[in-house]
């Protein structure tokens, strides 16, 4: 018999007992539905945890440090005598280049980060100022910004933290444009002395820096691993650079010895997305450098939503598994009912393979109705979520979060367990129809 | 009207043909060793008394069961050496059926009743349509195509019947009692209408009655079946 002949008898067969087959189909929507709904709370937690995470940049950031010479430490306790250690490798402008160059590296910066004095409107502030790395503005980090972005990465710009700009002026707003002025020490260089090996010590010279007043940020913004989350003015990294302050690991690579050209206390390396830290942690190792990531946490962060999108997904096929067993019945009821159909068929000349497979085709047929109807349906759940929650949160001021999704590989994946199980249902009434003596389905009573 | 068709190479040979049922411990035998052959276009009559294995031996020609012991040849093919699924396409070529209850599908049309067969034999859909028409023709139902076998009266059931076993073209025809819930008129009716088909398409027509007036008016000859034996066999003069 043919595929579409196979496919037409069967639904004929279905329309028949309209209300059975009917609520048959009901419970496969239903329990398609119920997994739909609960995987798409999986999927939309998930999501909404790895995005949060993606945009704070700490999933694709390292930090690097200068290793720390703890054997030399100890010797030198032990036998007092002086450090022996093997000098480690600084973290330098020649690493950082090395580090930039690095297969899926995006961008290297140091953490600038240094208490200042701000004077604005005659009046002098002690705060925390940041530099912040390019990367950190598509990451989201300044989302809900007022005003704007530096317009380089070197410009003599600042953002204000909202707290901050508040203290200098009750309406912020008025800020924007405005110039205030940084004062701050810069790290010079005493020439060395003959016959010794480095710089002999630094003068710190004060400076001041104009900057302008060009966006408020609302919320503090977060980014990579060792964030800026604290500062409270921001200047575009390049310019915080340049600044050449004066931080205290410099104070460190001067008594080391060490103080040639710039050095670094740590580099952030964000790399080309997080498959790509775990091999670039590996080269930053291998040139000897400390490098710190959180793939670990990530890890066991992934485990937890396996098993908790195994827990959901379970539950949902738990309710599936039930109504295949209305498969199973309405199947079963059909065979009795139609036992005599059945030896006629035969008795007309279908090969026990026909039967069977137009019982498994009606099951199919419900399966794909009921799946396709579920998938709706949870769809349809899932939205509902969204906007109960949403309208929970709003209440609250909280921002808009997308609780429940469906992807498109959820939807075709129930539809095609809901199929699954229908034919795996259906198998066992199809093999007795299969069965059927048709001698004895079409004795004459 | 019956007539002499004296035949060469038989339409069936049923060779010791034995059928046991299991019931309980004991076993029934539902036929016991009968031999026979029907001749191409012969018009064959099987009668006995109720359980005397008439129906199991028409269902052991129609391959719809298989023999404890003996053997069917029909139309060249030895049944018992036939795969489940060439024992169905047997049933499908080779063989029409028509029983006493009809057995037309009630949920379905005459016409999709007749179609039946032809969606089981693969048929496209285009022929299939041709043929039900002129099977329905045939059988003088062309009118009543779009409706249910409810709606039908018995005679014309059991018409539509016999244009479901013929539309394909069967060299052999079994009939398990047709005309045992029809008045006598549509009886004769039915069997004038078996018997012209048989005439023009030269099929070979067994059928079990136990209406012995029947047998003698249109059957060649008339096997009488007792106890599952093949108790004698009468040619018509
Ligand atoms: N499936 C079966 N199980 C047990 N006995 C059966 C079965 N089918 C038929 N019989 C027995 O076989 C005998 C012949 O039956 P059947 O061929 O139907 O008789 P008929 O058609 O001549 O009335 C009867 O005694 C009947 O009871
Ligand atoms: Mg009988």
């Amino acid at each position: 018999m043919r595929g579409g002949d196979l496919a037409r008898l069967a639904l004929r067969n279905l329309r028949e007992a309209r209300l059975r087959n009917a609520l048959t189909t009901v419970g496969i929507a239903v329990g398609a539905a119920s997994l739909v709904a609960m995987l798409s709370v999986g999927v939309g937690l998930q999501h909404f945890a790895r995005r949060r995470l993606a945009r704070a940049g700490l999933f694709n950031s390292i930090v690097v440090t200068r290793k720390m010479n703890l054997r030399g430490y100890g010797r030198a306790y032990r036998f007092g005598k002086t450090a022996a250690g093997a000098p480690t490798r600084p973290l330098d402008q020649a690493a950082r280049l090395q580090l930039e160059h690095l297969p899926g590296v995006l961008a290297v910066y140091p953490q600038v980060r240094f208490l200042s004095l701000v004077r604005y409107a005659g009046k002098s502030y002690t705060t925390l100022i940041a530099g912040v790395p390019p990367a950190a503005r598509s990451g989201g980090s300044f989302s809900g910004l007022i005003g704007k972005y530096y317009s380089s990465p070197d410009a003599a710009q600042a953002i204000l933290q909202m707290k901050f700009a508040r203290v200098l002026n009750p309406h912020p707003r008025q800020l924007l444009g405005k110039t205030l002025t940084l004062r701050y020490a810069e790290r010079q260089p005493l020439p060395a002395r003959p016959g010794s090996g480095g710089a002999a010590g630094f003068a710190i010279i004060p400076k001041t820096q104009p900057l302008r007043i060009v966006g408020l940020a609302p919320r503090a913004p977060v980014f990579g691993l060792s964030g800026f989350f604290r500062g409270r003015v921001f200047l575009p990294q390049q310019l915080a650079e340049h600044l050449q302050i004066a931080q205290y690991s410099s104070l460190r690579d001067l008594v080391n010895g060490q103080g040639k050209g710039r050095n670094y206390g740590n580099l952030n390396v964000v790399t080309r997305g997080p498959g790509r830290v775990l091999p670039v942690e590996q080269a930053i190792k291998k040139m000897g450098f400390r490098a710190f990531s959180l793939m670990d946490a990530t890890r066991r962060l992934r485990l937890v939503f396996a098993l908790f999108d195994l827990l959901l997904g379970i539950f949902g096929s738990l309710a599936l598994t039930v109504a295949s067993l209305g498969i199973v019945n309405t199947l079963a009821m059909a065979l009795l009912e139609r036992r005599r159909e059945i030896g006629i068929l035969k008795a007309l000349g279908a090969a026990d393979g026909v039967v069977q497979r137009l019982f498994l085709a009606e099951a199919a047929v419900m399966g794909v109705v009921g799946g396709l109807a579920g998938v709706l349906l949870g769809r349809l759940l899932a939205a509902l979520l969204n906007w109960g929650t949403n309208d929970y949160l709003a209440r609250r001021h909280l921002p808009h979060v997308s609780i429940a999704q469906v992807p498109w590989w959820l939807g075709l994946g129930a539809l095609a367990f809901a199929l699954a199980v229908s034919l795996l249902a259906g198998w066992y009434p199809a093999r007795r129809a299969a069965r059927l003596d048709p001698v004895e389905a079409l004795r004459y009573e | 009207m019956p007539e002499e068709n004296p035949n060469h190479a038989p339409a069936l040979s049923v060779t010791g043909l034995c059928r046991e049922y299991a019931r309980g411990a004991s076993r029934v035998r539902a036929l016991d060793g009968v031999t026979l052959a029907v001749g191409r276009g012969e018009f064959l009559a099987l009668v006995g008394a109720s359980g005397s294995g008439k129906s199991t031996l028409l269902n052991l020609m129609a391959g719809l069961d298989r023999p404890t012991a003996g053997s069917i040849v029909a139309e060249g093919r030895d049944l018992a050496a036939l795969s489940s699924d060439e024992l169905a396409h047997y049933r499908n070529a080779v063989v029409g059926m028509v029983f006493q209850a009809f057995n037309l599908l009630p949920r379905m049309t005459l016409e999709e009743n007749v179609e039946l067969p032809l969606r089981l034999a693969g048929c496209e859909p285009a022929r299939r349509a041709e043929l039900v028409r002129a099977a329905l023709a045939r059988v003088g139902l062309e009118s009543r195509a779009a409706h249910r076998p409810g709606e039908l009266s018995g005679g014309e059931q059991q018409r539509g019947a016999i244009a479901r076993a013929l539309v394909l073209r069967p060299r052999i025809l079994l009939a398990d009692e047709p005309t045992g819930n029809l008045d006598s008129r549509t009886a004769l009716e039915i069997l004038d209408l078996m018997n012209e088909l048989r005439r023009d398409s030269g099929a070979t027509i067994v059928m079990v009655t136990h209406e012995q007036h029947l047998a003698e008016r249109y059957a060649g000859r008339i096997a009488r079946l007792r106890d599952g034996r093949l108790e004698s066999l009468d040619v018509r003069a």
